[in-house]
């Protein structure tokens, strides 16, 4: 088990700059969850720390060494690809032993180690087969074993999940979860899926474009996020928007949205009187009120079964609520709803954080 | 419902067809063969002649200098093939998984290379090994056929490569193998197939080349088989029995040969590997 550190970490196939000043400490025992859109660079961060690609700027080290310029087999780090990239001319017990043989470890110890893993997954009855013989979750299962018999420094998961079904993909991410909880590696975990990050981290860091845009526990991005880009990626359905004038009163500030609705908020936030700014809400949120302060038009009705989403129209702006009220499942065409205050985020003209209430 | 039988029955019937066709000239060198010579030009156009014999073989064997020739075909198909197929493996896996300077212009070459009529470098390259005392030897030959074989047996190579996922070998290298240990332990043997297909099409392709084999060689010694056919043609007459005898037992290790490599050509090895 190791610590990993990342200091102003970049990469630049040829020209095309992917990634750039990546700074992230993560400590021994760790789960961290790189999260963010297709394209944003995870893969490729994730590759540079398992020593799959150079590293163009930057140093990385793993328990303090420097090891830029260590090759993927020194670096002692197991790996979980998304294809799970199991050796198909090899039977799953040959797949998990393959790295203890290159290291001619004694038969017994891998015996040993082959059969205690494949124990923890499950895996006892196929130890004999090949990689097509098996289903997409057994697949996934020992590319899952392979990284965990030779007790690496550190775990690298590339979207292991994402090649599963979605009941399946629920129940790998709590054997993940448990296993991580057991054997206490430190672990970096790549995924799209902000749910998936949400469950696992112990701390998120939220990746666009090509650099870090907040790094935190789950609950933090989540209550406290850092710009436009985290609020709206956490969180399904996604936080709402909508663009209102700052008014500075003496105690308080007040955003006055496209309407004149006055908002006020609790605090005084640090903008220019007049400047435009962004409010944010998450849909389950937003209140339904018969003397609510917002008109919003009924789009669609959508039930998820613990709830309900519905799909408004606020200023000629989408905007989503959630509720668990099955009253409003009934057709209206017109709601009123209210933003309560205590919930608002607002955030700058540059889509940076100004305040949570 | 009849319509898929009669459409099976079709399909089969062409393939059937396909193969009569493609067989024929076999069946008529090994129907050649055993035809004694007092009945080749007497008995007319016939399938099958009215009693056989093995004289032309044993006189092939015994009288003429064919072992000699076999026993050169062999030497240069085998080491041509395995040579050819160890570069190309080499090459074609550095075309489909590095990038380097040059790359693209080693690709060009290798293509224009491929556009010449082999008859416009008979002479140049007669040339050139004349000096080094290369004509008339089996290694001048050997050298030659590779060189040839080299850049289209790359491409092949290069293409069984890109389709093995790069995720294997990095799945190894984080294993803990070094890159070389990656190719020799999980690419290689995924890439049977294409190495039996490579093997098998430049040991066909020099055993049975005729141009260099005509112009490098002089004299029995060296000859190999294609060439040694020619000495049953002599000024006045062709011997058919004693060709067809041997070029029947010419075929034999192409057939060998593939029969060996049959079960790679077939499989299917890297299912399975990446999601399915
Ligand atoms: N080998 C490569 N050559 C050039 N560009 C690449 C290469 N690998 C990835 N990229 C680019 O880097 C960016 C990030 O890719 P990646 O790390 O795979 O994203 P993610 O995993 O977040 O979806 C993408 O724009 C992709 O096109
Ligand atoms: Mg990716």
């Amino acid at each position: 088990m190791a610590s990993i550190a990342l200091s102003r970490v970049g990469k630049s196939f040829g020209t095309h700059s992917v990634l750039s000043e990546v700074d992230l400490d993560i400590k021994d025992g760790e789960f961290v969850v790189l999260v963010g859109p297709s394209g944003c660079g995870k893969s490729t961060l994730l590759r540079m720390i398992a020593g799959l690609e150079d590293i163009t700027s930057g140093t990385l080290t793993i328990d303090g060494q420097r090891v830029n310029d260590l090759k993927p087999k020194d670096r002692d780090i197991a790996m979980v690809f998304q294809s799970y990239a199991l050796y198909p001319h090899m039977n799953v017990a040959d797949n998990m032993s393959y790295s203890l043989r290159l290291r001619r470890r004694s038969k017994e110890v891998i015996a040993a180690a082959v059969s205690a893993a494949s124990g923890k997954l499950g895996l006892d009855p196929y130890l004999e087969r090949r990689p097509k013989a098996l289903s997409g979750g057994q697949r996934q299962r020992v590319a899952m074993g392979r990284a965990i018999v030779r007790k690496p420094k550190a775990f690298l998961f590339d979207e292991p999940l994402s090649n599963l079904d979605a009941r399946l993909r629920e129940q790998m991410r709590a054997e993940i979860k448990r296993l991580h909880a057991e054997l206490g590696a430190t672990s970096v975990y790549v995924t799209h899926d902000q749910i998936e990050a949400m469950t696992l981290a112990s701390r998120i860091v939220a990746m666009n474009a090509g650099s870090v845009q907040q790094i935190g526990a789950p609950l933090d991005l989540y209550d406290r996020p850092a710009n436009l880009f985290v609020a709206g990626f956490i969180g399904s359905p996604g936080m709402n928007f909508l663009e209102g004038r700052c008014e500075q009163g003496p105690e308080n500030s007040t955003v006055v949205l496209s309407r004149g609705y006055r908002l006020p908020l609790s605090v005084r936030i640090p903008a220019a009187d007049g400047e435009t700014v962004t409010l944010g809400i998450r849909p389950e949120h937003v209140t339904v009120a018969p003397d609510g302060q917002i008109d919003a038009a009924v789009e669609l009705v959508e039930p998820t079964g613990l709830g309900i989403i519905l799909h408004l129209i606020v200023h000629g702006e989408s905007f989503k609520l959630f509720t668990t009220d099955r009253a409003l499942l009934q057709p209206q065409a017109t709601l009123r709803i209210n933003l309560p205050k205590e919930r608002l985020h607002v955030f700058d003209q540059s889509g940076n954080r100004l305040a949570v209430m | 419902m009849t319509g898929r039988i009669l459409m099976t029955i079709a399909h089969r019937a062409a393939i059937l067809a396909y193969i009569v066709f493609a067989l024929f000239p076999l069946f008529w060198l090994l129907k050649v063969s055993v035809t004694p010579n007092d009945l080749l030009y007497s008995e007319g156009v016939r399938l099958w002649p009215s009693h056989t014999t093995f004289e032309h073989y044993r006189f092939v064997i015994e009288n003429s200098a064919f072992p000699t020739f076999f026993k050169n075909s062999l030497i240069v198909a085998c080491s041509t093939s395995v040579a050819v197929t160890v570069l190309s493996s080499l090459a074609g896996y550095a075309l489909s998984r590095f990038r380097f300077r040059g790359k693209y212009a080693i690709v060009a070459l290798m293509l224009i290379t491929q556009m010449f009529p082999l008859v416009m470098l008979v002479a140049p390259i007669f040339k050139m090994l004349s000096p080094l005392g290369l004509t008339n030897s089996l290694t001048g030959l050997v050298i030659v056929y590779t060189a040839f074989n080299v850049p289209f047996a790359t491409f092949l190579m290069q293409s069984f490569f890109d389709g093995i996922p790069k995720d294997l070998e990095e799945a190894a290298m984080i294993d803990g193998a070094s890159r070389f240990i990656a190719f020799r332990q999980i690419i290689l043997p995924l890439t049977l197939p294409g190495i039996a297909a490579t093997l098998g099409f430049v040991f066909t392709a020099a055993w049975s080349e005729l141009l260099f084999a005509l112009m490098l060689i002089s004299g029995n010694t060296s000859a190999t088989f294609p060439v040694g056919l020619l000495t049953f043609v002599s000024k006045f007459s062709v011997d058919f029995g004693q060709m067809m005898a041997a070029g029947v037992m010419a075929l034999i290790p192409a057939c060998l040969f593939f029969l060996l490599i049959q079960r790679y050509l077939v499989q299917g090895l890297t299912a399975g590997a990446v999601k399915g």
